[in-house]
């Protein structure tokens, strides 16, 4: 993004004591062996772009085969490839990817250093993952196609699968190395490459989610590695340690999986957490609430994150008391999730509000994500789960915290931020557009499969009972209204890109006040290389 | 087509329930739910589901409460603290109190919930003294049913037309939830089900009896309900297990005390009359007819009726070199399945089942060995295998 501003806005117009053109390639060799930060960043945010339109043409394709009982456009296999590869795609291609994206391009920019601190171990994270992407994707025209197992990839089903499987199980440990190396980046440049002045605790709130998803991710990314390796010499090297024939526990792929997973779905909330606690106090024009409330609910949140992870799997058949604690301890993640609900509800509170685009995303992830830690708290009382377990309801649910929650945060930073990065500004009428286009059709794709799933209708079966037909029919309605809406974000992203719109000033926002607001827009290539005082 | 009758009326009831957000509140209650839309949990038969059901409309209405209140200040504030209607800026950014006070209130509300959650799970683990246990397996893709008290079992597949699943019949009214054998069990018995799995994990699951259990293979998990009324129940897998996961409903009949014992009779007799000696030798043509059958339950989803298998996906029976070659390597094959493949072993089927399916399968469409397989010959395979 910040390509073309830069070769001329600075390039050409500017004349700077130093030639930047002079320090890298140009062509294609320039994103291949960057390693700037805001390069990379721009990178990283394509990436996720492209992998999020390639997750949701499996997911159109899975609702259009929904749209009525019986089998019309796919085969059941196919069905299960889609569903496991659309998980996957969207998880691993998709949000991780853009977080880090975000990162690159803010945490530098917000802290006042001049880059992340491994340059070069920031180039290789973000090229691991386009082979890794292409591996999965690969793996559909290998015999037996791709991984059909659900993206979960339980054994002994995974054990089944053809090459497809292995595809996948090269794809995530390569992703993992790349997430684990952006972590160590991102911690690194956090604790030591902060402006003269700016302590921990006046850093922006989105610094901070992101240093805690870092440790997250360092913690938990090795364990998925682990158990994806296990399940690999289960199938080809003759262990057992999921096959109970050979002494092994099918069961203990959830509890090591579950023990990545669960701290995975905060991995990819807490970075939006972060981007909405800029976002509404800037057009709140008021400071956060609660700055260190704050900084203690995400960190409480990280924590409990470890001790949840059974929860997925009530229906397993645990003892009464491993149902208790983890119900239990479930249930106390509504504490620090309501407190920064309320913290944001407070900043808007007796504030003088705007509602451009960024702002309306906020407010919709603020909605939407409630509405996801409404179902959430359904899902943590065991007896009620029992009967929810597996079937729509959990669907819904996730895709209200990961799309409406995730997704909507990462456009609202997107539009907060495309000013700073192209030096232009967004088209504000299609950036309304995109923002009620994918409100509504996102509530009419996903509220109904609350109903589906509280009637009984289990997720991952590419054809149902007449009793599910009515909803299924809207759902698969929204979801195409929904991923059509996503064109209007491609549009206006075009248009910032090649500088089709009003010239951004260096702070558009009236309310803002991180440090990236007070070099000009479009960004230089190189900032900050003295760094600022922060009082 | 029943959905047909529905969709006018369905659609003026959506119309009816307005826009998205009243459609949402009305909907979400458990108490106003339109029973035509299904939007509400299945009615529950057994005091568990019942509690799960009372349980979910309580968790329901405090959801509705909060919601209430946390966007009712949100709208507030979008409405009344704006720029454009003169609202300056307050800039206050702490409170102590305020943040203790939402801190204690939320955790306060999350005891009264935990509270009934407790008791119920404490409930729906006692599987102490029942009248009557059967043991379930998921296979791919079917579920098998053991009387274990009474010495007999069998398999509950779909019964659905494949017809009716590649749209080229009507659907009926339980397409995809019913089978050719439902478990049966008596009203106001305390049943109880030891649960395991011979192939991956499934999950067995009906909903109006409040359970759901995941079916681990080498591994045995038990629970248990009492249904207290008459009827027949319908559930689905729920755990993905597979190509045909859409496809392996559960059926449970409840009948009454008398019905029951009738049927027990009825199902000791059958298993007398049905005991097959795996010594007797039959001709190709009875166990070729046999073996249509067991083909149709267990081989028709991969691959085909008309034994073309599934290009790319499910090998083809028809001029198989394996179907047509030696016998051994092909009861070995369905003996032990094929690693790596969606190939299951088939071990569970009785000889005389194995015997006829191999048979049929050797002297159908194009293929003509002629061969009898007889049951003998499964027998001696399996000290093998």
């Amino acid at each position: 993004m910040s390509a073309i501003p830069h070769d001329h806005a600075v390039g050409q117009n500017e004349d700077h004591g130093h030639d930047d053109h002079g320090h890298h390639p140009t062509g294609i060799m320039r994103w291949i062996t960057t390693t700037n930060h805001k390069d990379i960043g721009t990178l990283y945010l394509l990436f996720s772009l492209t992998m999020f339109f390639v997750g949701g043409c499996m997911a159109l394709t899975i609702r259009a085969e929904l749209f009525q009982p019986g089998l019309q456009i796919v085969h059941p296999e196919f069905f299960n490839s889609l569903t496991t590869l659309h998980g996957l795609i969207m998880i691993f291609g998709a949000i991780m990817p853009a977080a880090v994206g975000f990162a690159n391009w803010q945490v530098p920019l917000m802290i006042g250093a001049p880059d992340m601190a491994f340059a070069r171990m920031n180039n290789w994270s973000f090229w691991l993952l386009p082979p890794a992407a292409f591996m999965l994707i690969l793996s559909f025209f290998v015999p037996g196609g791709a991984a059909a197992g659900g993206w979960t990839l339980y054994p002994p089903l995974s054990v089944q699968a053809g090459m497809g499987m292995d595809l996948t199980i090269f794809a995530v440990h390569i992703m993992g190395a790349s997430s684990i190396m952006g972590s160590i980046n991102i911690i690194t440049t956090i604790l030591n490459m902060r402006a003269p002045g700016m302590t921990l605790m006046k850093m922006p709130m989105f610094c901070w989610t992101w240093l805690i998803t870092a440790y997250l991710l360092i913690a938990v990314m090795p364990v998925l590695a682990g158990s994806v390796t296990m399940l690999l010499t289960d199938r080809h090297f003759g262990t057992s340690f999921f096959n109970a024939a050979g002494g092994g526990d099918p069961v203990l792929f959830q509890h090591v999986f579950w023990f990545f997973g669960h701290p995975e779905v905060y991995i990819m909330i807490l970075p939006s957490f972060g981007i909405i606690s800029q976002i509404i106090p800037t057009f709140a024009r008021k400071p956060l609430f609660g700055y260190a409330s704050m900084v203690y609910a995400v960190a409480s949140i990280a924590i409990l994150s470890f001790i949840v992870w059974a929860h997925h799997m009530f229906t397993v058949g645990m003892p009464a008391a491993g149902l208790l604690f983890f119900m239990y301890a479930t249930m106390l993640i509504a504490v620090p999730t309501g407190v920064k609900v309320f913290n944001w509800l407070a900043t808007m509170w007796q504030g003088s509000m705007t509602f451009e685009t960024p702002m309306l995303f906020a407010i919709g992830f603020l909605f939407l994500f409630t509405m996801g830690g409404f179902t959430g708290l359904v899902l943590a009382l065991t007896p009620i789960d029992i009967q929810l377990q597996d079937t729509y309801y959990v669907v819904a649910h996730f895709h209200y915290v990961l799309v409406a929650g995730s997704l909507f945060a990462f456009f609202a930073g997107a539009y907060y931020w495309l000013p700073k990065w192209t030096g232009t500004m967004y088209n504000e009428k299609l950036g309304q557009w995109h923002f009620w286009a994918s409100m509504i059709f996102f509530n009419i794709t996903f509220f109904p499969m609350h109903f589906l799933g509280v009637a009984g209708m289990p997720r991952r079966i590419p054809d149902y009972a007449q009793q599910f037909a009515d909803w299924n029919m809207v759902a698969s309605v929204g979801a195409f209204g929904f991923g059509l809406s996503q064109l209007i974000f491609v549009i206006a992203l075009v248009k910032c890109i090649r500088g089709d719109g009003a010239k951004a000033p260096a702070k558009p926002w009236e309310g803002a006040d991180t440090l990236e607001w007070t070099l000009p827009s479009p960004v230089p290539y190189h900032t900050f290389e003295t760094p600022p005082v922060v009082q | 087509m029943v959905r047909n009758q529905r969709g006018p009326r369905a659609l003026a009831r959506m119309l009816a329930t307005g826009t998205a957000g009243l459609a949402a509140l009305a909907a979400l209650a458990p108490g106003l739910a339109n029973a035509a839309l299904d939007m509400d949990l299945q009615p529950p038969v057994t005091p568990i589901a019942q509690q799960m059901y009372d349980l979910n409309v309580y968790i329901f209405w405090i959801c509705v409460v909060i919601f209430c209140a946390v966007f009712g200040v949100m709208f507030y504030s979008i409405f009344k603290h704006r720029k454009s209607v003169g609202h300056k800026a307050v800039q206050f950014h702490e409170n102590t109190t305020v943040e203790i006070v939402w801190t204690v209130i939320p955790f306060l509300i999350l005891l009264g919930m935990a509270w009934p959650a407790t008791k119920t799970i404490l409930a729906m683990k006692d599987t102490s003294a029942p009248d009557i246990t059967i043991k379930v397996t998921g296979y791919q893709w079917k579920w098998g049913y053991d009387y274990l008290q009474d010495g007999f079992g069998f398999y509950s597949n779909l019964s659905t037309p494949l017809a009716q699943i590649e749209n080229r019949e009507q659907k009926g009214p339980n397409y995809l939830l019913e089978v050719d054998h439902p478990m049966v069990v008596p009203i106001g018995a305390k049943v109880r089900l030891v649960i395991t799995a011979g192939d991956v994990i499934h999950s067995w699951s009906v909903p109006a009896f409040g359970v759901k259990q995941d079916a681990i293979p080498g591994y045995v998990r038990d629970t248990w309900f009492k249904a207290e009324k008459l009827g027949t129940y319908r559930g689905q897998c729920s755990e993905l297990c597979g190509k045909e996961h859409g496809f392996m409903p559960v059926v449970v009949e409840v009948k009454s005390k008398e019905d029951y014992a009738k049927w027990l009779a009825d199902q000791k007799q059958k298993v007398a009359v049905a005991a097959e000696d795996p010594a007797k030798v039959w001709t190709e043509a009875d166990l070729a007819a046999k073996g249509e059958k067991i083909y149709a339950a267990n081989c028709v989803a991969c691959h085909q009726a008309t034994g073309k298998g599934v290009v790319g996906a499910f090998p083809a029976l028809d001029g198989s070199k394996i179907v047509t070659g030696p016998a051994d390597v092909q009861i070995a094959l369905l003996l032990t399945g094929k690693t790596g493949t969606a190939m299951p072993s088939w071990k569970q089927l009785s000889d005389t089942d194995i015997a006829a399916v191999i048979t049929y399968t050797r002297n159908s469409w194009g293929n003509h060995t002629g061969e009898a397989i007889q049951p003998a010959q499964i027998v001696a395979a399996r000290k093998e295998h």
